[in-house]
């Protein structure tokens, strides 16, 4: 049942902070941020209890599940589990929701209620896909978070640059990820009665399905939808459309959860659903998704060097930083794979840092634009100090979670593609570049203007520091976080090498 | 022979028609508004409550056929004119001129779309047609000093007149080679003599009733009826209009086997993705609220297609599984344009900027209106995704990859100016009042009854299992 209350406590949170609206202006804030605070708090209890070895023989992998009858006619089930990667991704759910709300705290002035009611259903929704495991549900879950992000950035997002509204930008975002994920309904279905018609056996249920025999062609297929509705939300480069507006135009909060979660959702799924489902597919597909991951390590690197928009920067580095989680995912290495997790978890911390750190300098000089940054180092108390430290973790500097996951996932890819991963670290030295960029405009160089801002209050050196705190403290000991997720990537890798086992074998007898 | 158990069949149907009458008696005794609505609605429930009984019946009349499917059709279209009614009396307190006709007009239709979803013989069928579709000139052209709103009656008055010509035709093309008129003497007619002849008939009767359900490329009407006619008699048009006819085309493709030959069924599968398509792509950028329903309404009958296309028992199942979503969520849409339109004043409140920042003036409005585009739009949590989930599942399982794909783009397309009318609910506007909403009587029934249908769009979407088991319980098809 606590699964089932991991994704209510933030809908029934969200309803009542709509309500609480009109008992003042402070209390959805209070309610909001107490829920996600609840999240995490459940989900830390979790994990203190958890015992999260490789299972044995006949063992679960799970280490709470909760089903019911839901829809019996399609065979249909509210079926949720909780493994370590679940829970690692859970609490960073309750994490990042707590830093969503308390980095709206000033931004966020009118109809206060509808926007904790819109960010507390995403951070809902998103709970609601780390822990569904029929695909019928985990489909319901991961469309339902779409429409509440819409409304953050249609309703309270920053109308830009001349020509992008905010509501062109929600909109894009809505139909790509929307149309996406109607695809991986299509495979879904297909795959489900591929499997109904080899059986008989009409299931929804990822246990079932995992064991469905589907013939080559139509396999690569169904494969291929998932895949390209996880690519468009990761994003994946000739998928990424979406993702800059997005960001640029979004509310701080909204930037926060999207490069936090909701891109960490895309790549969950992969792990979870597009690689154990199809494993000889996706075996014969790695080396298109790693190039693919290559590419979208430069292209993002690249294009964050030229950009104006301080948060369309930040936006390209996520699709920089993403490439190599794919390239991690898709390598068939235990070391990779938990890299790729490692990085998902960093990732989420520098990319959210950065970008509540460009809310907080809008909130002061009323700008994104770093054409008319500068010199803030003189006249903004220490802001500049933290920009530098999460600047640093997100070029990867060790010490840092960053560097961790990146290191994990070059050194394991390493054996299987050397030469991806050393095109992948030339993606390193550019990462150098945009971060120094990014700090030479901001805060370096001459004045634009001057006269002295206001430092950080509590609340903003408050996230700032527990954000720098967490990220250095996985940087420095990740080894609790890699025992929490090892039973997840260990039985991934393996089905890859077994995978290729099988490709061998069958090339033999051919 | 009629006997007493043949008339116990059809009890819903003669209980509406005795209301008619009923309610034509009670205005020439004497006038009064509000009587004439509960007498009408009162009508509709007795016929609604009669339905169990009416199905413990062991024969149907002559010409008519009481199964599931037409069980289902006659609930669904008498909870709809339910809806409706509910819904015009306060829009029609403003109407200067007489009210109460409206009612008769909408008890008459009724009538006819419970003959048609039962009939089981081309006369029926015919009749019923033009009993359902007589009355809705009248509605359409009700306000007659408005322009628009008779422009919209005598436009669906001519080309209807062209689509029961053509059904016509094509009727005594069939007869003239089969000799038959019911639909189980078509079914061995035609498979004994399919040649070219049956089989333009077929194609004949379809473009017939393709004109009723506004299928691309007979969907001409459509825009303009809809933006045109008053708010309730569009949105009895869109629902019990459609879905008679709709369920009647089922009957009549599953039942004759002419209709599932290869050549129709390609035709079919035509129909449907430019009807899928045409009908997303023309509303993408209409301002005119009752006008995007209008082409929003084709494209759901363009989805719905693909249950033809496919056949067999699931397409039943799917097809009443997505009319149930689709009346739903097209009531909810069409009652708030009733509701912020009354009471009546003229034209009716359909610009989309009547509908900026509603939310802020008529907060539960504006949730119902949220709801009912979710859910035309197939988003997860409403009952308009299980339907699309179906149709999916019905194209993927007889492996109809084109269809599928245009239901996918369909819905990506479509979702643009869903969302660009959802956001606008939202938008605040200088200078808005607070709440702008006159509370009587009559906005409070409407009201209501938009609440229940607005939760039953979300209920039925967390759960629709009940949904399932009563459809799937009811589509079977008797001859």
């Amino acid at each position: 049942m606590i699964l089932v209350w991991l994704i209510l406590i933030p809908f029934l949170g969200g309803l009542l902070c709509w309500q609480a609206e009109r008992w003042g202006e402070q209390v959805p804030r209070w309610i909001a941020l107490g829920t996600m605070l609840f999240v995490l708090v459940i989900s830390g209890l979790l994990w203190w209890s958890g015992e999260f070895s490789v299972p044995g023989v006949g063992g679960t992998q799970w280490m709470l599940e909760w089903r019911a009858p839901w829809i019996p006619r399609f065979g249909i089930e509210l079926h949720l589990a909780l493994d370590g990667l679940s829970l690692i991704l859970v609490a960073l759910t309750g994490f990042l929701g707590a830093l969503a709300v308390l980095c709206s705290w000033h931004e966020i002035a009118e109809r206060i209620g509808f926007f904790h009611l819109n960010l507390l259903f995403i951070l809902g929704g998103v709970v609601g896909v780390f822990l569904a495991l029929d695909l019928f549900l985990f489909f319901l879950f991961w469309e339902m978070m779409l429409v509440p992000m819409y409304f953050l950035i249609a309703l309270w997002g920053h109308s830009g640059s001349p020509g992008q509204t905010r509501i062109r930008a929600a909109t894009r975002f809505f139909i790509y990820t929307q149309a996406s994920g109607l695809l991986m309904l299509v495979a879904i279905i297909a795959l489900v009665f591929v499997h109904y018609s080899t059986t008989g056996e009409l299931s929804f249920s990822y246990g079932v399905l995992l064991n469905a025999d589907v013939p080559e062609p139509v396999a690569f297929w169904l494969m291929l939808g998932f895949f390209i509705a996880f690519a468009v939300k990761l994003p994946v480069v000739p998928f990424h459309g979406w993702l800059p507006d997005a960001h640029a135009q979004a509310p701080t909060a909204g930037s926060v959860d999207l490069a936090g979660i909701l891109l960490k959702t895309a790549a969950y799924g992969i792990l979870r659903f597009a690689l154990p489902l199809f494993p000889e597919q996706s075996q014969a597909f790695a080396p298109v998704a790693m190039t693919l991951g290559l590419v979208g390590i430069i292209y993002g690197a690249v294009l964050a060097c030229g950009q104006q928009d301080i948060k369309r920067l930040i936006a390209y580095t996520s699709i920089s930083h993403m490439g190599f989680v794919l390239i991690g995912l898709y390598s068939g290495s235990e070391l990779a794979i938990q890299g790729a997790i490692v990085l998902m978890v960093a990732h989420a911390f520098s990319s959210a840092g950065l970008f509540i750190l460009s809310g907080q300098l809008y909130e002061r000089i009323h700008t994104r634009d770093m054409r008319v940054m500068g010199g803030l180092w003189g006249r903004i108390p220490v802001l500049p100090g933290f920009t530098l430290c999460f600047v640093a973790a997100s070029l990867g500097m060790p010490a840092t979670a960053n560097f961790v996951g990146e290191f994990m996932v070059l050194f394991g890819t390493f054996p299987n593609a050397p030469v991806t991963v050393v095109i992948a670290s030339a993606g390193l030295v550019l990462a150098a570049i945009y971060s120094l960029l990014l700090m030479q405009r901001v805060h370096y160089g001459p004045e634009y203007r001057t006269g002295a801002l206001a430092g950080p209050d509590a609340r903003e050196s408050g996230m700032m520091l527990v954000l720098l705190v967490t990220t250095l403290a996985v940087g420095l000991y990740p080894q609790p976080l890699l025992d929490t997720t090892a039973a997840v990537a260990g039985p991934v890798a393996e089905l890859f090498s077994n995978g290729a086992d099988l490709i061998a074998r069958a090339g033999e007898v051919n | 022979m009629l006997t007493l158990s043949n008339l116990m069949a059809v009890l819903p149907l003669i209980i509406v028609a005795s209301t008619a009458i009923l309610v034509m008696l009670g205005i020439a005794w004497r006038r009064h508004h509000g009587g004439t609505a509960v007498l009408s609605a009162a009508g509709l429930v007795l016929a609604l409550a009669s339905v169990p009984l009416s199905s413990t019946a062991l024969s149907s009349p002559p010409l008519m056929t009481m199964d599931g499917l037409a069980q289902m059709g006659t609930v669904l279209v008498l909870l709809c004119a339910l809806v409706t009614v509910a819904l015009s009396h306060h829009y029609l307190a403003g109407y200067a001129g007489a009210k109460e006709e409206c009612y008769l007009l909408l008890l008459c239709a009724v009538t006819g779309a419970l003959g048609l979803v039962a009939s089981s013989h081309l006369a029926t069928l015919f009749i019923s047609l033009e009993l359902l579709s007589m009355p809705l000139y009248g509605m359409l052209a009700y306000s007659v000093r408005s322009g628009r709103a008779l422009e919209a009656g005598v436009k669906y008055l001519v080309l209807s007149a062209a689509a029961t010509a053509f059904l016509l035709f094509g009727m005594a093309l069939i007869y003239a080679r089969t000799g038959q008129l019911d639909f189980a003497g078509l079914a061995t007619g035609m498979e004994a003599s399919l040649d070219v002849w049956v089989l333009s008939g077929a194609a004949l009767i379809v473009v017939g009733l393709g004109f009723k359900l506004s299928v691309v490329p007979f969907h001409m009407w459509t825009p303009d009826v809809y933006q045109g006619g008053p708010a309730p008699a569009i949105t009895l048009l869109a629902t019990v209009s459609k879905l008679a006819v709709f369920v009647l085309l089922v009957r009549l493709t599953m039942t004759a086997p002419g209709f599932s030959s290869d050549w129709l069924a390609s035709l079919f599968t035509m129909l449907a993705l430019i009807t899928m398509l045409g009908g997303n792509l023309l509303a993408l950028f209409q301002s005119d609220v009752k006008r995007l329903l209008g082409y929003s309404s084709i494209a759901h009958f363009g989805y719905l297609l693909v249950a033809i296309v496919v056949g067999g028992s699931l397409a039943v199942e799917t097809a009443g599984i997505y009319l149930v979503t689709y009346l739903l969520a097209t009531l909810a849409a069409f009652g708030v344009v009733t509701q912020l339109s009354s009471p009546f004043g003229g034209e009716d409140a359909a610009g989309l900027h009547h509908y900026r920042g509603l939310f802020w003036r008529r907060p539960w409005l504006a949730a119902v209106m949220t709801v009912s585009f979710l859910s035309l739009a197939g988003i997860p949590l409403t009952t308009g995704f299980i339907g699309k989930f179906y149709v999916l599942a019905l194209g993927v399982s007889a492996s109809h990859w084109w269809l599928v794909g245009g239901v996918v783009a369909g819905s990506a397309i479509g979702l643009f100016y869903y969302l660009r009318v959802m956001v606008t609910l939202y938008l605040p506007e200088p200078g808005m009042r607070r709440a702008d909403a006159p509370d009587d009587w009559g906005s409070r029934t409407g009201g209501l009854t938009l609440l229940v249908v607005a939760v039953l769009v979300l209920v039925l979407g967390v759960y629709p299992t009940p949904m399932i088991q009563w459809v799937a319980g009811l589509s079977t098809i008797g001859l």
